[in-house]
């Protein structure tokens, strides 16, 4: 559904973000993109619904291809990836009800979103996706009165109301605790299972990774150096993509019970 | 690091902001050498001050009491006619405002139109208000409506050039998430740009207000009307009750705007 071909990108300042990435991605897949900082794993997706232009490879998109698209299409395709962010990314200043809506923009004209006139089954189902998010009594509240994992829930909210075939999340739970983070990516994974969506998730945390993806991809300095399942994330194969590293810690965890230690997590934090 | 032996120094002092030692001393000569020059150079005519002080203490002292018969009728319909140009400038001059300050918004716009934008900005502010409207009166003849387009000039300088520079500052996370969703140009302004700028801009209208209302009595001066071609006069003519009545009122209505905005931007945040 997603393929990349030879994707690379360089920067004005002369950083090659990435080289050479080739990838597939099928329908309905959860993918956990893994690596340190400035591996580009930004980059990668947002050259996905071009954020950023890659400089140079091919994207296609089912069968469109999107790197040659004009800005008319290329809105259109955008409808077609719900995107995810770091802190959110809502617009802090507008209610809950129309930072949701606003997921809704590709497909309603200019003056229906400017007077909030959007058609009835969109409004029914924004309530229906806070509701399903547990927020449904929030709906009117200004979006900097939520809380860090209420503001990302109507942010999962604005992406799925797009109709999205392709979720890109870009680290969902880097400002989360322990707990909130894990209630978060299990959404998302039960939401991508529900609606057969396939996911490109950036994740530092390891040990999320490996909980709640089907495949992870691991990327240093631009590349891909890892593509496999989560089990096969051995302490060699991080020192690869990360570094030298006492890994053991990391990778025991997974077998941990999931909510002892959340709550053990959220007393250290 | 160092073993437990290592002597650490026990005092501190902050990094001069000029290294070179000489240079800082030579700045700092220079500006007080300067100063001294400069003020030297100023040559004033002590034994004119010496009369003028005894005159100027005269001529407030016939302030007092205000001539509020306001005899001619002139000094209410001047500061109705002020106010109402004041008014008028400021919304006229916000309306022009707006497209410029989109276009000389570097994030917004492409190039030519940041350079073309800036160069409307830089030009209006050049001119002085009084500048504008001498201008204006010679191309519409006396009258408010001269002092209207000298004042509308006048707030684009102000208006356009703050609105840029707040649309510069903004978040870009929130931007880009409203663009991810597929939304048009003006869309994206609508959901991601106005939200963010909006509570500034309405402060900044009410400040201009204020400012284009006390420009207002400097214009009138050359002719474009307004309550200063009467404070004008009524110095002139030495009725220094009707010029105390003219300035209190200026004073008024200045501190009148100056509550109601900041009760405005409060309730606006």
């Amino acid at each position: 559904m997603l393929r990349l071909e030879n994707l690379s990108k360089r920067y004005k300042t002369g950083d090659l973000a990435l080289k050479n990435v080739s990838l597939e991605i099928p329908d309905g897949q959860l993918v956990a993109l893994i690596g340190p900082s400035g591996a580009g794993k930004s980059t990668l997706i947002r050259c996905v619904n071009r954020l950023v232009d890659a400089t140079e490879g091919k994207i296609h998109l089912g069968d469109r291809e999107i790197t040659g698209l004009s800005m008319a299409e290329l809105r259109r395709a955008r409808r077609r990836m719900g995107m995810i962010f770091q802190e959110y990314a809502l617009v802090e200043r507008l209610t809950v009800m129309e930072n949701v809506l606003s997921g809704r923009l590709g497909y309603v004209n200019f003056w229906q979103s400017l007077f909030r006139k959007f058609p009835k089954e969109n409004v029914r189902e924004a309530y229906r996706l806070l509701d399903r998010v547990g927020l449904m009594h929030m709906a009117d509240k200004r979006a900097d009165e939520l809380s860090g994992g209420q503001r990302q829930r109507v942010g999962i909210c604005r992406a799925l109301i797009q109709h999205p075939e392709l979720l890109l999340v870009d680290e969902p739970t880097a400002s989360l605790d322990p707990k909130t983070s894990r209630q978060i990516m299990r959404l998302i994974r039960e939401l991508c299972e529900e609606r057969g969506l396939a996911a490109i998730i950036n994740i530092h945390d390891v040990a999320l990774a490996r909980m709640f993806s089907e495949r992870v991809i691991g990327l240093k300095l631009g590349e891909i150096v890892y593509d496999g399942s989560p089990d096969g994330l051995t302490p060699d194969v991080l020192t690869e993509i990360y570094g030298e590293e006492d890994w053991e810690a990391t990778i025991e965890k997974v077998e941990d019970d999931d909510e002892s230690e959340a709550s053990d997590d959220g007393r250290a934090a | 690091m160092s073993d437990a032996s290592t002597q650490y120094a026990d005092t501190w002092k902050k990094p001069p902001f000029i290294k070179n030692s000489v240079l800082r001393w030579l700045i700092y000569l220079g500006t007080v050498t300067y100063f001294f020059v400069a003020l030297y150079t100023m040559e004033v005519n002590w034994p004119r001050v010496a009369e003028g002080i005894p005159r100027g203490i005269d001529m407030l002292s016939k302030f007092f009491p205000p001539d509020l018969s306001d005899s001619r009728g002139v000094i209410l319909d001047g500061i109705l006619e002020s106010i109402w140009m004041a008014i008028i400038s400021t919304i006229g001059g916000i309306l022009l405002s707006v497209p410029i300050g989109l276009g000389a918004a570097r994030n917004l716009a492409p190039t030519w139109m940041y350079l073309f934008c800036r160069s409307i900005i830089a030009v209006s502010r050049t001119f002085p208000e009084v500048i504008l409207a001498i201008f204006a009166v010679k191309f519409f003849g006396f009258g408010p409506f001269a002092g209207f387009v000298a004042l509308s000039i006048g707030t684009i300088g102000f208006f356009a050039k703050l609105l840029a520079e707040d649309i510069e500052n903004m978040s870009k996370s929130q931007a880009e998430a409203v663009r991810a969703t597929g939304a048009s140009w003006l869309q994206w302004v609508n959901y991601a740009i106005q939200p963010q700028v909006l509570p500034r801009m309405i402060g900044l209208s009410l400040y201009r207000l204020d400012i284009n209302f006390r420009e207002s009595a400097v214009v009138g001066i050359v002719g474009a009307g307004g309550i200063g071609a009467h404070l004008l006069t009524s110095v002139q003519r030495y009725e220094y009750a009707t010029t105390a009545t003219i300035l209190f009122s200026i004073i008024g209505i200045v501190i009148a705007l100056e509550y109601t905005s900041g009760y405005f931007r409060k309730w606006v945040q």
